[in-house]
């Protein structure tokens, strides 16, 4: 799946979690860039992923993340 | 051999494309080149596994028994600001197939909305519920609040700090002091329960071990009971440990899962004995399957023993139990016939053609629907029939099939015809004299379902699928008649509901009135309130909206301290007549105001009895408790609620003189006792 089109996807989810239709998503955006990107909102963004792309983290994936290109390049990796 | 059927999802991992199963509490990945087209069965460790898609039965499809609400993320951010009641379009949007996200983003909309405290004019007890745990239960808050709102009950939560709950509860300054729980839920994760147990240990140390455990707990409970004076819940733990011996692991006297297991186990039984109210989340896990409930990825990232994922069910549970401490769970199952009772449609097919019974599985699986279906009558669920038929069509079956398990008399209300469905579920509710909350609806056509949810959206439609192997658990998963005990009253109730019957074809031929009020040789039997009526009193006191002249509402405890106080009594009612007991109809509750007064705080009734003089009977045994106490008037208050207008008039037509009327038309009003003279009624009345 091109990265373009999860990064499309990822923003819907993103707008769901936080309930804001402004957010641009970016590669090198981090927790700190977004207000209220804490740990609980890391959770329901995990599990938002898992269930609309019907895959599983492990272990090393969840901590490897540390920005949204992390991410969407674990989500290409998987789908 | 056939093991387990219940895929949850397609995976495609790194390099084989392969399917995530899950065969008892495991997680399995079966390669999708072992799975054969168009076969359903497929090997795994050797055996048979049967991989099928089944809707509706999934462990990881949450609350699947809620329909998708059209539109939802439009109508959560147009919320306070649209033109509906945000209240009850809260409670719309909460009853509806939510997942973790949802359930967050819905919490939060509502704090926003009310400023964090229940709106005004709520008709149920607002509750404190208080989670002491050792784990992180954060997570868990917002779905516990919003199956409150599913059932329109407002719930705060409070969490103790990390791992401080037996701190917390020794502490008369703690945190929790101030947060003043009117529930407790103690939810000790099973990392908890099993600290210090290892296969290093022998019987001997292990029973130590456990004897610590149990009366560490036990000791919560009544900590908690006595600092509080609330309703302890108590959650069995998941069993999250790995087995070690395998199928014969109770015989490793050090084994984390078999202390777990015996824990949960025995922990029931101290419950019981202690009144304590069990939250089974081992029962919940073993039917779903352990991966719908714990995720031990996000265990070791967050320490949370209960997933996520599973936060929407696990509130729900929470809810129902405590929605059911309330007395408001569902009282009446209603079925629709034509393919959700028996396969085929009488009026077309005849009552030969109809698919029940032996000779199909689609046969058995009607029959075992209503096997449940009678089984919850038992229990004390009303059963009734809503079905677009000739009347004639729909009863024959009842009477001539030999395979029905259901029987007309096991049916309190029967309506067939060609109306609207929404229109004959407010003719039974109004039949049975029960709220139209308090329905369920099961109808295997969608169209029905959804005509209903849209004009009655207080009436619960679970979202059967076409299966109806699969509307038992449905049922059953949905937790709408989640019950906490069971009263001889559950029990008898199908009969109570006859005898109504029975007693309508007397008044029908009785000439007039008095004849037969006469006629029915009532009993008013009343008792003080006693721990062996408890249950029923709360109930009552939770759950009657109509003949409640103050609608307040009180718990267990409550009514316990009311029995203790001697200034004040609590009267239950039963009425008997020559059809039958018709069960505790009746609760006051009058408290000494001052010297002389007595303020009748509470006075209800079931709506069954109106009309047969149980009013003025009930009004005599109240003065006479009243001049007991040494009262020399009654004062009587009405309250108005959107529901009781019925009784607006209730004390003036019993003699009493009104004495203030306010502006939203309550009232009070005043009876002195010097001058009143009891009324002569049909009822005789006796203590017992």
């Amino acid at each position: 799946m091109p990265e373009a089109e999860i990064y499309a996807a990822l923003e819907d989810i993103f707008r769901d979690v936080f309930m804001r239709d402004d957010i641009k998503l970016s590669p090198a955006m981090t927790a700190k860039d977004l207000e209220g990107w804490d740990s609980f909102k890391q959770i329901e963004i995990i599990i938002s992923v898992e269930s609309q792309y019907h895959i599983k983290f492990n272990t090393r994936e969840l901590d490897s993340l540390q920005s949204v290109g992390d991410l969407v390049r674990v989500i290409a990796s998987k789908v | 051999m056939y093991l387990h059927e219940l895929p949850t999802y397609h995976a495609r991992g790194n390099d084989d494309e392969c399917q995530r199963v899950i065969i008892g509490n495991r997680c399995v990945h079966l390669l999708t080149a072992d799975i054969h087209d168009g076969d359903p069965f497929t090997k795994y460790d050797g055996l048979e596994v049967r991989v099928t898609e089944r809707s509706g039965l999934s462990p990881m499809s949450g609350l699947y028994w809620l329909p998708e609400v059209a539109d939802w993320r439009r109508r959560l951010r147009a919320l306070g600001e649209s033109g509906a009641d945000p209240w009850d379009e809260a409670v719309a949007l909460a009853n509806s197939r939510l997942d973790f996200v949802k359930t967050n983003a819905l919490d939060r909309a509502v704090a926003r909305i009310f400023s964090g405290k229940p709106p005004e004019n709520l008709a149920t007890k607002p509750i404190r519920l208080a989670l002491l745990g050792s784990g992180t239960m954060a997570h868990l808050h917002p779905a516990i609040r919003v199956a409150g709102l599913r059932r329109g009950l407002w719930i705060s939560t409070y969490e103790n700090d990390y791992g401080q709950y037996w701190q917390e509860l020794n502490d008369p300054s703690s945190e929790l002091n101030a947060f003043a729980p009117t529930t407790i839920l103690l939810a000790l994760d099973a990392h908890h329960l099993a600290a210090g147990v290892g296969a290093h240990l022998n019987q001997a140390e292990v029973d130590r071990l456990f004897a610590d455990l149990t009366e560490r707990i036990g000791t919560c409970w009544h900590l908690a009971r006595e600092n509080f004076r609330c309703p302890v819940v108590h959650q069995t733990a998941l069993p999250v440990h790995v087995a070690l011996l395998g199928n014969n692991e109770h015989r490793l006297p050090g084994s984390r899962r078999t202390f777990v297991e015996r824990a949960n186990r025995e922990l029931r039984v101290m419950a019981d004995a202690e009144g304590v109210d069990i939250l089974a989340l081992d029962a919940h896990a073993a039917h779903d399957g352990l991966c719908a409930w714990h995720d031990s990825v996000l265990w070791h990232n967050g320490k949370q023993e209960t997933s996520p994922a599973a936060a929407p069910v696990y509130g729900d549970l929470v809810g129902r139990v405590l929605a059911a401490k309330q007395g408001r769970s569902a009282k009446c199952l209603v079925l629709d016939l034509d393919n959700t009772v028996w396969g085929g449609v009488v009026g077309d097919d005849g009552l030969a053609a109809l698919v029940l019974g032996q000779g199909s599985a689609a046969g058995e699986a009607f029959v075992a629907f209503q096997e449940y279906a009678r089984d919850l009558s038992r229990r004390g669920v009303i059963l009734a029939v809503c079905s677009k038929n000739d009347e004639a069509n729909a009863i024959e079956p009842f009477e001539q099939h030999p395979e029905m398990v259901l029987r007309r008399p096991d049916i309190a209300s029967f309506v067939a015809n060609w109306n609207d469905k929404p229109a004959n579920l407010r003719a039974i509710a109004e039949e049975l004299n029960i709220g139209i909350d308090s329905l369920v609806f099961v109808d295997d056509n969608p169209f029905e379902r959804n005509l209903v949810r849209e004009e009655l959206p207080m009436v619960a439609v679970p979202e059967v699928s076409e299966d109806p192997a699969t509307y038992a658990q449905t049922l059953a998963d949905a937790g709408y008649f989640e019950g906490v005990s069971i009263t001889d009253e559950d029990r008898a109730r199908t009969g109570q509901y006859q005898s109504n019957r029975e007693r309508e074809q007397l008044k029908a031929s009785a000439t007039d009135l008095d004849s037969y009020l006469r006629g029915l040789e009532m009993r008013l039997i009343w008792r003080r309130f006693d721990t062996v009526g408890l249950q029923r009193t709360v109930q009552l006191i939770n759950k009657t909206n109509q003949f409640n002249l103050t609608t307040r509402r009180y718990s267990e405890d409550d009514v316990l301290a009311l029995i203790d106080d001697p200034r004040a009594f609590g009267l239950q009612l039963r009425l008997t007549d020559r059809f039958g007991d018709n069960g505790i109809i009746g609760i006051v509750i009058g408290k000494m105001a001052g010297d002389h007064e007595l303020l009748i705080d509470t006075w209800l009734m079931s709506c069954r009895v109106l009309g047969r003089q149980v009013e003025p009977t009930t009004l005599n045994l109240v003065a006479d408790a009243g001049k007991r106490l040494g009262a020399r008037c009654l004062v009587g208050e009405y309250l108005p609620t959107k529901k009781n207008g019925m009784v607006r008039d209730h004390y003036a037509k019993l003699g009493f003189t009104v004495t203030e009327v306010r502006p939203d038309s309550g009232s009070r009003s005043i009876l002195d006792l010097a001058t009143f003279v009891p009324a002569g009624t049909f009822i005789e009345v006796r203590e017992g």
